[in-house]
């Protein structure tokens, strides 16, 4: 995807979904059932072969939306809704700009990034046929379980963003623009927002969905396209020493039958996935499905900050397009410059201050 | 170095320290007999070094490496008194002669040895006026200095100088006034390599920058071209190591820590790439290790030198406890220093086996350089000062 | 990425395009003689190049043959040059190390206005170098960074992560076509000569370096590079580089890569624009750092 414009403006988070309306509520999928006759492709060690360039948008939530209750599967008239309603959008998006309108209101929101930067996907998932309301699959209300008492005390005693907010999150806190290492991670290149690197690995509603995986027989590597993190999974073995930390966590890989399971420790408390700590552990499946597809599903199991655990899944279908590179942080000008405007705006405010005008305001 | 050194070889790099000009007073009487160095062919050229010359006349079979070459392995001590250029007419002495010599040396550090007086007076103010290393306020006493007992022997000569060509022991430097020396060492570089630390003491501006003071005063190398090459004996600090592997001879010198690292059989370095100790290059001769250097910076400039000096030096061992360290210097840059090539030689004696080469750390406890740049700040700040008041 | 996106970058790059397309019959270069090792197989018969591999020498200080310097800034002392104010507090870790060089000849062959540039690059090295800030290294800089990177081989696919800046490169096996869009990383394309994985780079953007001294190209640079394996923890890495807006011909590096054999060898984060951001960005925080 697009290298080097980042980070400025009001993106869409994984909350601000379509309406999505349903019937049946079921369980999650077990495992990757093969109704099918297919032939599980291997590499020459045996294992299931998972290489390949996936496409991993959807516009299906992580969080179900209220008016579903608990149910997890659309009708097929549903998803076919939905998808139409997504089309008809990029459709209006697409149109040429009116070269006659006005300039958009000084002070107001300018706008950042239009439908040509929009890659959020089109379509509903399908997991077993199923069409789905929601990524997460447990609890069966398909909502992210309730934070403990001790984890919201520690979020609320922190100042700043949680950085897997998406960018516009982080701009209402007041002093939000004070240091740099107060915007999000995606505004400062560090990490593509809203867990789309992971664990747990989440489409984003935005674009930059892309993932590669390759396999050796040692290891796994997951490339994430946005600010281009390769994720090097070990093949057994131990966790690291619990004093080195890393971005992405510490990840070790084992195959339950067909199945690679990914365990991830050892985070740093920069990321804080929806609220959590350091203390994040994830629990990742990765199966095929078939020729085209593979199923990715994710268990977050972190009781120093949910009540209980929780786990969701949705399919990686491969694609042919090739992932062009992600440069971030090369073309930041927009952190300077979002830090810049601020002190921009404070000086302007004081000055209307001693001159006895009302200040600027943001 | 000395033991009894080992306590305080850390603490180096003070003040006042001669060189290897200053020796003992060394007289002489018998012309050389036989070989008379001069005889030898005085060009660096590496074909008839002393070794193979002398091979006729002493049958010593020096002991081997693995692959067949004589083993100069060792630690050396190549202190002597017996100075860099001949003070009298006569090329060696007499028996008689050395021994009083060394005999004179030996009583001068008995006496230095002594006790200090503990009810003397406090020096005058700014020093008494003596220069070297004991002079004026005080720098190294006895306890520090280690520079030889013996005079160097040859053949069975006993030697009033290193230099052996030109036959009169003299290094044939150019007339003052002519090209070399000066028109070589612009005023704006430092001391040479071969400087005394107190070299410039006197000149004026010499304590402006630390760039000017002597590369010794800096821990940047040894004083007197301790290291080279060629490898000249200093006041103290005198050993040698040498490791020998087939592709590499490795030569320590004790002073400033500086490990020269010969490359057998190979080609120099590029042009372009200059080194402190020059670039050597070795090969065999016979039992003789000739080692040829160039590749020099402007920083060193020993003897006033371009860096284009060119140095070749021929190691052989004369007995199981000896080497013969023979050196032939040139500068073919116009700006030479000397009106000739110039060739001398020593021994480098085995230490002895329970005397070690400690660790030489310098510019870890260099507080002199600092304090002498203070210091010359404070006394333009008191002259200004004083100025003022007048 | 977005198919109508790719559509758009590529009607972008045609121009471009043209003059890749005009560089394709370069020689390829650098064919050292067969060697005598043979290295272990991977399942599908190509030589395995798989694992954590590192340079070991100074060529990201300068490529060329260097004496050491006393910093990478210098200004001109009384004497000769002395390390620039901003870097003077590093002493002897700021200086540069010496390195015998690891150009094939000896010689860069700058065209006369591009040695002009490189000795510009050099002088402002503090406020020039992508390094220092951060950026993605290129290529071939990035292999001999002085941190790891490790090699994915498998019958599918190559792919290589670079533990600085968590640059990552992934190798094309089959030629994709021109590069749509010009990159830091470029495009690469592999193929197999004997003991040899050769791959070729092009699409490059012209905002890379190739090591800390200035050394530079243009975003008509192209790369070959060869890895072959010599022994079975050394890789022999060469590259030739090409690019004729700054270069009178194409002149090559090489240099060996070894295997990190360490206990627990791995490529860990550096995620070093987190430790620029003082540096970039720090003037505008609210309350700046004391100087």
């Amino acid at each position: 995807m697009w290298a080097g414009a980042v980070a400025c403006s009001i993106v869409a988070a994984s909350l601000a979904r379509g309406p999505v309306a349903g019937q049946a509520p079921a369980r999650a999928s077990k495992a990757p059932t093969t109704a099918t006759a297919y032939t599980m492709p291997r590499t020459p060690d045996g294992h299931p072969d998972l290489q390949g360039t996936y496409d991993i948008a959807t516009i299906t939530p992580i969080e179900r939306p209220p008016q579903y209750g608990g149910r997890l599967i659309l009708t097929e008239q549903e998803a076919a809704a939905l998808e139409r309603g997504e089309s008809a959008r990029v459709a209006r998006g697409a149109q040429p700009s009116r070269g006659d309108r006005e300039a958009p209101r000084a002070g107001g929101n300018v706008g950042g990034y239009n439908n040509f930067w929009i890659d959020r996907g089109d379509r509903v998932i399908t997991v077993d046929r199923q069409r789905r309301s929601s990524l997460i699959v447990d609890p069966v209300d398909g909502r992210i379980p309730a934070l403990t008492a001790a984890a919201q005390k520690r979020n609320a005693d922190r100042r700043d963003p949680s950085p897997d907010s998406n960018e516009a999150q982080a701009g209402e806190s007041r002093g939000a623009f004070d240091n740099p290492e107060q915007r999000p991670l995606g505004e400062r290149c560090l990490l593509g927002f809203s867990s789309t690197s992971g664990p747990p690995t989440l489409p984003n509603y935005f674009y930059n969905n892309y993932k590669q995986i390759v396999q050796t027989p040692g290891y796994v590597m997951i490339l994430n396209e946005m600010v281009h993190d390769a994720r090097i999974i070990r093949i057994g073995g131990q966790h690291l020493p619990r004093d080195i930390r890393k971005w992405n966590g510490d990840s070790v890989g084992r195959w339950e039958g067909d199945t690679l399971v990914v365990d991830t420790a050892n985070f740093t408390d920069k990321t804080r996935f929806r609220g959590s700590g350091a203390q994040l552990h994830v629990i990742e499946r990765f199966a095929r499905v078939d020729a085209d597809t593979l199923l990715y599903r994710f268990t977050i199991d972190d009781p120093t900050t949910f009540t209980k655990p929780w786990t969701g899944e949705y399919p990686w279908p491969a694609t042919d397009q090739p992932i062009y590179e992600y440069a971030c942080h090369e073309g930041n000008y927009a952190l300077g410059d979002i830090l810049r405007g601020e002190r921009l705006l404070e000086k302007e405010a004081e000055e209307a201050a001693k001159t006895g005008k009302t200040g600027a305001k943001r | 170095m000395h033991r009894s050194l080992l306590t305080i070889a850390g603490a180096l790099g003070v003040a006042t320290v001669i060189a290897s000009v200053a020796f003992a007073p060394v007289s002489g009487q018998t012309p050389a007999a036989g070989q008379t160095p001069a005889a030898r062919p005085a060009a660096p050229r590496p074909t008839a070094g002393p070794a193979q010359t002398r091979a006729t006349a002493r049958p010593y079979s020096p002991p081997r490496t693995a692959d067949g070459h004589p083993d100069l392995q060792g630690v050396y001590d190549t202190s002597t008194l017996t100075p860099m250029e001949r003070p009298t007419a006569a090329d060696t002495m007499s028996e008689e002669e050395a021994r009083r010599i060394e005999q004179q040396t030996a009583a001068r550090k008995e006496r230095a040895s002594l006790p200090s007086n503990a009810s003397r007076q406090a020096p005058p103010v700014g020093g008494d006026g003596s220069t070297g290393a004991s002079g004026n306020v005080g720098g190294y006493n006895n306890f520090w200095i280690d520079s030889g007992d013996t005079v160097v022997v040859i053949d069975g000569q006993r030697r009033t100088s290193i230099v052996v060509d030109p036959p009169d022991g003299r290094i044939p430097r150019r007339p003052a006034g002519g090209r070399g020396r000066g028109a070589a060492a612009p005023a704006a570089l430092g001391p040479n390599s071969d400087a005394a630390e107190n070299v410039v003491t006197a000149a004026r501006g010499a304590y402006d920058n630390p760039e000017q003071r002597a590369l010794a005063e800096r821990c940047l190398l040894g004083f007197g071209s301790t290291s080279g090459p060629p490898a000249l004996p200093v006041l103290y600090n005198n050993f040698k190591q040498i490791v020998q592997t087939p592709g590499a001879v490795m030569i320590l010198t004790e002073m400033n820590h500086d490990a020269r690292v010969v490359r057998m059989e190979q080609p120099h370095r590029p042009a372009n790439i200059r080194m402190w100790l020059g670039d050597p290059v070795g090969h065999w001769e016979g039992n003789t290790l000739v080692v040829d250097t160039t590749n020099f910076t402007e920083k060193t400039r020993y003897g006033g030198a371009s860096p284009e000096l060119h140095i070749v030096e021929h190691f052989s061992r004369l007995d199981d406890r000896t080497l013969l360290y023979r050196f032939t210097v040139e500068d073919p840059s116009p700006n030479s220093p000397w009106t000739k090539p110039w060739t001398g030689e020593y021994t480098w004696r085995l230490a002895a086996p329970d005397d070690h080469l400690y660790e030489y750390a310098c510019h870890e406890g260099n507080y002199a350089l600092g304090d002498i740049l203070r210091g010359e700040r404070l006394l333009e700040k008191e002259a200004e000062e004083a100025a003022k008041q007048r | 990425m977005h198919q109508g996106f790719s559509r758009v970058v590529l009607a972008l790059a045609v121009a471009s395009t043209v003059a890749v397309l005009a560089m394709v019959a370069m020689p390829v270069a650098g064919q050292g003689q067969a060697p005598a090792y043979r290295a272990p197989r991977t399942p599908d018969g190509k030589p395995n190049l798989n694992g954590i591999w590192q340079a070991n020498n100074e060529a990201n200080y300068d490529l060329q043959a260097h004496m050491a310097r006393p910093a990478m800034a210098l200004r001109a002392g009384p004497y000769g040059p002395l390390p620039a104010a901003p870097v003077l507090a590093l002493g002897a870790i700021g200086a540069v190390p010496p390195g015998p060089g690891v150009v094939e000849g000896g010689d860069i062959p700058y065209l006369p206005a591009a040695l002009a540039q490189k000795k510009k690059n050099q002088d402002n090295w503090l406020t020039s170098d992508p390094e220092i800030k951060c950026y993605l290294p290129g290529v071939p800089r990035a292999t001999y960074m002085p941190y790891p990177f490790q090699l994915f081989q498998s019958d599918k696919a190559l792919f290589i992560a670079y533990e600085y800046a968590g640059a990552v490169r992934n190798i094309y096996l089959k030629d994709p076509g021109p590069a749509p869009v010009d990159s830091w990383m470029g495009q690469s394309v592999a193929h197999w000569e004997g003991e040899s994985l050769v791959v070729d780079a092009r699409g490059f953007n012209d905002q890379s370096w190739f090591d800390r001294a200035g050394n530079f190209h243009s975003d008509a640079l192209h790369v070959v590079e060869r890895y072959t394996r010599v022994q079975p923890d050394v890789l022999n890495y060469e590259a030739t580089i090409e690019d004729p807006q700054v270069f009178s011909r194409s002149w090559k590096i090489s240099m060996p890569l070894y295997r990190r054999l360490d206990k627990g060898a791995q490529l860990m984060d550096f995620k070093c624009v987190e430790f620029v951001e003082e540096l970039m960005y720090g003037q505008y925080r609210k309350k700046p750092l004391s100087q």
